[in-house]
């Protein structure tokens, strides 16, 4: 077998048949949410469902430059997408779907060392793959690959992001910017060293711990566009006000020196394994601490709380003391990267 | 061991703001400034929010790319269509011009290059045989860098289309506006750092304001107003360094001598304001041989027009905050620029949509 993905690779024949076998089934040892599952190589998966609570379904698709990055690689990022998304609507992740689209003469090690880290990253969430499908581009067509995800958990009752009201305090689960900053400072062309490390990670085994406590009104992972507007969206659609104070925020130090070098606000850049919770104040230090019982949610905070002044506005109090409106970011300032 | 010393620090700007409370005259006060670093310093902190409401603080023409006549981007799309390679800073190209952009231009096929310093410039004519044009805008800050590359022997298909422009003549020419209701200045602190304290003096002393040097961290900023409110309520106007750990107080001499060597003061034209005495920038005769104006045969440019609805002209002249306008937000924004000073990383309406800026809350 040759070292890189060529077009027979994505041909239905024997080429395929092979890489699938002896490059990526491999990686997979437990593949079933159900009777049949990615082991049966059929034409879909089954999945058992507990008779009581919801099923939650998501689906999200990933490119990112460069593929391998400080502290992960796209295998992870597309693993820990998928799980989070499911995570933050308070639901245990159980089976996710990999479809690859992979560019003619993309390194087949490149792509072994992506599946082993997809592997490992859904093992940490405690969940499976269970089908999948691969594609190959011709030279040119996609840069290197992409992947797309979808997942199914279940949740005794799904949360959402639209229902959260004046009083209830704001939580995130850790340092913010870290994923974005990371993948800034990686690019070539700022040709930059920087101690900083995505933070890619799934986070249902730390939020399973916040939903144990109960009082939680809202959920969010602050990916592309940030803490900014993961912040305005559920401002917006609950017409709530979330007003956040800046010197609560946690903050690398390396984070907020990139941030000041490069002009782009820590704020508006993607995490990618840190969650926004809203929650009932009278059980947001109990929530604080179960998330703080998690080695990923050591530096969680409470950065705010929900007000009524500016109804579907972020206003951010500034460390000096001022105050102004964060609004949504025009644009993600890092194309790209999740 | 104790804290670092931080720019940020809330005690002590909660005792500057207590001053600046002190200081504030019972009448209405407007403070101008001229630079964006410093427009998006407050904003970013929410300074407004700290200031007694008789205090106001204001950007003027602080934005070089919005500044710069709709007249020179003519020229550099004039240059371009000729087929030679016009670079630019990222700003500049997505200004309008007279009737389009150099962005624009370049869709219609011109070749524009996007540059991060005048000396990618000079790389990209050493590249090729081509006429490479640097269209070269900004104040005293980016005026030595221009100068520098125009003395290091320069490749032969290399010219500059010079737009540079000095701030104190046109801190001055706003003050001779009749409604201009300026009480002090907040004067640019990277500016100062090159030309020092005396091209203020000499340019308004005779109006008899206060100019204070002021640095661009937040308790910077809060100290460089107090002190300004300090002369207000002494009688005593001058010119002050609020930042003496950047600026000395006689500039940089190396960075004024390369200025004075390459470049002669003459009047120049400003968007929104207008033509202003020795405020601008031109080659000295020895070097017009690199001078893209006369290279390319440009004729000399007529004043500018303005853009039906947009009040630029109000916003660099400090007459009018970026939402007095009825295009902000609307109309107009970030990514469908109407006046330069949307489309200005510097400009007062770019740096008021992005940070949410507005006279609440």
């Amino acid at each position: 077998m040759t070292d890189r993905i060529g077009p027979l690779h994505g041909a239905g024949g024997e080429m395929m048949e092979k890489l699938l076998r002896e490059r990526i089934l491999v990686h997979f040892k437990d593949c079933h949410a159900g009777r049949i599952g990615l082991t049966e190589l059929d034409d879909g998966a089954t999945v058992d469902l507990p008779a009581d609570g919801e099923a939650v379904i998501t689906t999200d698709s990933h490119v990112v430059k460069p593929i391998f990055f400080p502290g992960g690689d796209i295998g992870r990022l597309a693993a820990a997408g998928t799980l989070n998304d499911l995570a933050v609507m308070g639901a245990r992740p159980i089976a996710l779907t990999l479809s690859l689209i992979i560019e003619e003469g993309f390194p087949l090690d490149s792509l072994e060392r992506i599946l082993a880290s997809f592997s490992k990253t859904l093992a940490e969430a405690g969940a499976v793959l269970v089908c999948g499908d691969t594609k190959v581009m011709g030279h040119g067509e996609l840069d290197g690959i992409a992947i797309n995800t979808t997942g199914i958990g279940i949740a005794s009752r799904a949360v959402s992001d639209a229902s959260i009201s004046p009083g209830d305090a704001v939580i995130v689960t850790g340092t913010i910017g870290d994923h974005g900053m990371a993948l800034l400072a990686a690019r070539e062309e700022f040709n930059l060293a920087s101690p900083l490390s995505s933070d890619v990670a799934p986070i249902w085994p730390m939020i399973a711990r916040a939903l144990e406590v109960g009082g939680i009104k809202g959920m969010k992972d602050p990916t592309r566009g940030g803490l900014a507007a993961a912040l305005n969206e559920m401002a917006s659609k609950s017409r709530a006000t979330i007003e956040i104070e800046e010197g609560r925020i946690p903050l690398r130090r390396e984070v907020l020196g990139l941030s000041d070098l490069l002009g782009i606000s820590p704020l508006e850049v993607a995490n990618e394994g840190k969650a926004i919770l809203i929650v009932e104040d009278d059980k947001a230090e109990e929530i604080l601490a179960a998330i703080r019982s998690h080695p990923l949610g050591e530096d969680a905070a409470i950065i705010g709380h929900v007000t009524d002044e500016y109804p579907g506005r972020v206003v951010l109090a500034t460390e000096v003391g001022g105050r102004r409106f964060l609004d949504m970011p025009l644009g993600d300032p890092v194309p790209r990267i999740c | 061991m104790t804290e670092p010393f931080r720019l940020t620090d809330p005690d002590r700007a909660k005792t500057l703001t207590e001053a600046i409370s002190l200081l504030a005259p019972a009448d209405p006060v407007k403070i101008v400034h001229v630079c964006g670093t410093h427009e998006v310093a407050i904003a970013h902190n929410g300074l407004r929010r700290l200031l007694p409401e008789t205090v106001t603080i204001l950007e003027g023409p602080g934005c070089p790319v919005c500044v710069t006549p709709a007249s020179d981007i003519d020229a550099a799309i004039a240059i371009a269509r000729t087929g030679a390679i016009v670079c630019s800073f990222g700003d500049m190209i997505r200004v309008p011009g007279g009737r389009a952009s150099l962005e624009e231009a370049r869709s219609e096929g011109c070749d524009i290059r996007t540059i991060l310093s005048a000396s990618d410039a000079v790389r990209h004519a050493k590249d090729t045989d081509r006429e490479v044009v640097f269209f070269a805008v900004g104040f005293e800050t980016t005026a030595p860098m221009t100068a520098a590359i125009v003395l290091d022997d320069p490749p032969e298909n290399l010219s500059v289309l010079a737009s540079h422009k000095l701030i104190p003549p046109a801190m001055g020419a706003l003050l001779d506006l009749p409604d201009h209701g300026i009480g002090g200045y907040l004067a640019p602190g990277h500016v100062s750092t090159i030309i020092g304290l005396k091209p203020y003096r000499e340019a308004l002393d005779r109006y008899r304001i206060p100019v204070v040097i002021g640095g661009f961290e937040p308790l910077d900023i809060l100290y460089a107003l107090a002190l300004i409110l300090r002369q207000i309520a002494d009688g005593t106007p001058k010119v002050e360094n609020a930042y003496p750990r950047a600026v000395d107080d006689g500039g940089n001499p190396a960075a004024l001598r390369l200025i004075d060597e390459v470049f002669e003061i003459t009047d120049a034209a400003w968007r929104g304001i207008g033509t202003i005495p020795s405020s601008g920038l031109v080659l000295r005769e020895r070097f017009e041989s690199i001078d893209a104006r006369k290279r390319f045969d440009i004729p000399e440019a007529g004043p500018d027009e303005g853009i039906p609805g947009c009040r630029c002209p109000e916003v660099l002249t400090a007459r009018a905050v970026p939402s007095d306008c009825p295009l902000f937000g609307r109309r107009c924004t970030p990514l469908t620029p109407v006046g330069p000073c949307m489309v200005g990383a510097e400009g007062a309406c770019s740096i008021w949509f992005r940070y949410g800026e507005r006279r609440t809350p």
